[in-house]
């Protein structure tokens, strides 16, 4: 028998020819998470610190103030009357309002403590001042600026952002195309010939295989070219993650779309599935800051796994069979989807 | 198959839904190499009977037998040995009619060629159109391709030529036609009269889950006892005791016009219909003959014409839920 005989060969051929001639659906396989990585990339690339004003009151030793404030690295002085330097803190054009006071008369600082930065502004300055009455009363100190790859946020954000759509591609990639296969009552056709219904399922999770493997390496080489992120750990063990994640989210999207009878359903069912792992998972945040009681939750999501196993391979260079705790998450959910829709999947 | 074993055996059928009886209550006997039609309106239960006997859905009550075999333990060699046309299947969009016949021939284990196939539908030309190019009688065909592909013994076409248009009607009569010229053993459903009259060698009128007549077309208008229709109204109405009164009327139906008579003699029955209603001044608002067709022995059997009895059943079914395909399937039937 050839191959072009053998249904399961003809199943994948339907699933790749039906992305092929659907542009959009390329569109979201590999444009949607490059344009997000791009504008993400723009939103936190390495920029110079930004420079903050603080207002300084003129009159009396308002000159010799505002030069101590200018030689604050990040900050700088911004000479006004009382009033002005009150309504540019109001309005939070300012950090904090310095008043020097006459020779003898203690500095005086206004500032709102809830805004972020300010206290750390009024101790700079405090400092600053302190410095240029007393230039010995600084403690010397080395400082170390860190923008080595592996460090920044994009380091962490980008392995996030292949999680996620690892995620939203198995979910939805497989869930969508069988809700819609039932819809048109395909579904039903194809279970009135002796095809075995397993080799149409297996033929989405390996399609789903092969796809996540190429949204990965895309994902991968645009973070080389772009923030020149080299993964640390090996190329294999990563594709074996991926693999082992499309399965588990193409599981996943195969048990939500067992049942539903038409598209708002499913598109409800997998929003509902899909949203929780959004926030909770780690993708734009460490998923350490959640508290203690929700940890076993959150560790217990798929997409956790993936990004905490896909951040240890990538960033810090772990072996795959280290991070042995979320490849068996990995695999439960997968078994689980996989084996609990074969067994309530509806075909008619 | 031993000689003489009928293509389909179902005896005592039931389907039961939660809130409706689908098919109360069914026997039927379909003969190797013969078409057979089932008949009857919508919710009359034609589509859930194939589709128990394809397989689709179990029965509550009754068995069922396919080319001798039942379907429990046999579903796999069922299932390769019929061809299936379900009544509302789209296939996939984006693919070509060679690919989905090739996608379709790959799940059986007896395969035709797929330009075989193709010829025997009329799709070689079509055969690298995506099928959301193709017109609705064209997809029909492809839908009968799928189903040809494995060479059946047996074909179940639900509904085959429901909303296509005249000419793309008649082609497909032609490939149905053709497999009966090749010995296949075919049951279809239709709700229109005439196609079951030309292509059926037999019939089985539903109504309600069950069986209300079975014959040849020629035998159940036969039982009309009348050959030619006359459908006559008048200004002002008269009672039907006069015209079921007038020799060579054997029956007398009330219809939406005026009324439906079933006549013997038409040449002698017509001027004394004419008389009678001349007698008592009356004019005719209408005034037609016909021969008498299968929908006349409908409205004899159940004094209500198959349109009627459908327009009540999508009232009941629009009032319970409104879905989509009912609706897109009454106006592709108009």
């Amino acid at each position: 028998m050839s191959l072009a005989d053998r249904p399961l060969w003809q199943l994948l051929l339907v699933r790749w020819r039906e992305m092929r001639r659907e542009p959009g659906v390329l569109f979201w396989v590999f444009g949607f998470p490059i344009l997000l990585a791009i504008s993400l990339g723009l939103a936190f690339r390495n920029r110079p610190p930004e420079v903050q004003p603080i207002a300084v009151v003129e009159g009396a030793g308002a000159e010799s103030a505002a030069a101590a404030v200018d030689a604050v690295e990040g900050l700088k002085a911004a000479r006004v009357d009382a009033a002005a330097a009150l309504e540019m803190l109001r309005s939070g054009k300012a950090l904090l309002v310095l008043e020097p006071g006459r020779e003898g008369e203690p500095p005086r600082f206004t500032l709102d403590p809830s805004r972020p930065g300010s206290r750390l502004a009024e101790i700079a300055v405090r400092d600053a001042l302190e410095h240029a009455r007393d230039p010995a009363s600084r403690l010397a100190a080395r400082e170390e600026v860190v923008t080595a790859p592996g460090r920044r946020y994009i380091d962490f954000l980008l392995p996030g952002l292949l999680g996620m759509n690892l995620m939203s591609g198995g979910v939805w990639g497989v869930g969508w195309a069988l809700v819609v296969m039932r819809t048109r009552k395909l579904l039903k056709r194809f279970a009135a010939t002796p095809m075995r219904r397993g080799d149409l399922l297996l033929s989405f999770m390996l399609f789903r295989v092969v796809i996540s493997l190429v949204e990965a390496a895309f994902l991968i080489l645009f973070g080389i070219l772009a923030f020149g992120l080299w993964p640390r750990g090996s190329w294999l063990d990563v594709a074996a993650l991926v693999a082992l994640s499309a399965l588990a989210f193409g599981g996943v999207g195969l048990l939500v779309s067992s049942r539903a009878q038409n598209s708002q359903t499913a598109a409800g069912l997998m929003n509902f599935v899909t949203m929780p792992m959004f926030l909770l998972s780690g993708v734009f945040f460490a998923a350490d800051n959640f508290p203690g009681w929700m940890q076993p939750v959150v560790r217990a999501l798929p997409l956790t796994a993936l990004n905490d196993a896909l951040r240890a391979i990538v960033l810090d260079g772990a072996a795959l069979a280290s991070t042995w705790p979320q490849l068996a998450v990995l695999s439960g959910w997968g078994a689980l989807g996989f084996g609990l829709a074969l067994k309530i999947f509806r075909w008619i | 198959m031993a000689e003489g074993t009928p293509a389909i055996l179902v005896r005592g059928l039931v389907k039961r839904f939660p809130e409706l009886t689908a098919v109360d209550g069914l026997d039927l006997e379909v003969r190797a190499g013969e078409c057979f039609g089932l008949l009857g309106p919508n919710g009359a239960g034609k589509t859930t009977t194939i589709e128990i006997l394809e397989g689709l859905q179990r029965a509550t009550a009754g068995s069922v037998e396919l080319l001798g075999l039942p379907w429990e333990g046999h579903a796999e060699e069922l299932r390769g040995r019929i061809g299936i046309q379900l009544q509302e299947t789209e296939l996939y969009d984006k693919l070509s009619v060679r690919e989905t016949v090739a996608l379709f021939r790959s799940f059986y284990p007896r395969r035709l060629e797929v330009a075989d196939v193709l010829a025997q539908v009329d799709l070689v030309e079509k055969q690298d159109a995506w099928v959301e190019k193709l017109s609705g009688g064209q997809k029909q065909r492809l839908a009968i391709a799928c189903a040809l592909v494995s060479d059946p013994e047996l074909f179940f076409l639900d509904e085959p030529t429901t909303g296509l248009d005249p000419a793309a009607r008649r082609s497909l009569w032609e490939i149905v036609d053709r497999l009966r010229a090749r010995g296949r053993t075919i049951v279809l459903t239709t709700h229109y009269m005439e196609e079951a009259e030309k292509l059926c060698d037999r019939i089985a009128l539903l109504r309600k889950g069950k069986v209300i007549a079975l014959g040849t077309p020629r035998e159940l208008i036969a039982r009309l006892g009348a050959d030619e229709i006359i459908e006559v109204g008048s200004e002002p109405h008269l009672p039907a005791e006069l015209f079921s009164a007038i020799p060579g009327v054997a029956a007398c139906l009330p219809d939406p016009g005026g009324y439906r008579l079933s006549v013997k003699g038409i040449h002698e029955t017509l001027p004394r219909v004419i008389d009678a209603l001349r007698q008592r001044g009356a004019r005719p608002s209408r005034l037609a003959t016909r021969t008498a067709t299968l929908d006349d022995v409908f409205v004899e059997l159940t004094g209500t014409s198959i349109g009627a009895e459908e327009a009540a059943a999508e009232q009941a079914a629009d009032a319970k839920s409104a879905k989509g395909w009912r609706a897109k399937k009454r106006e592709g039937a108009r």
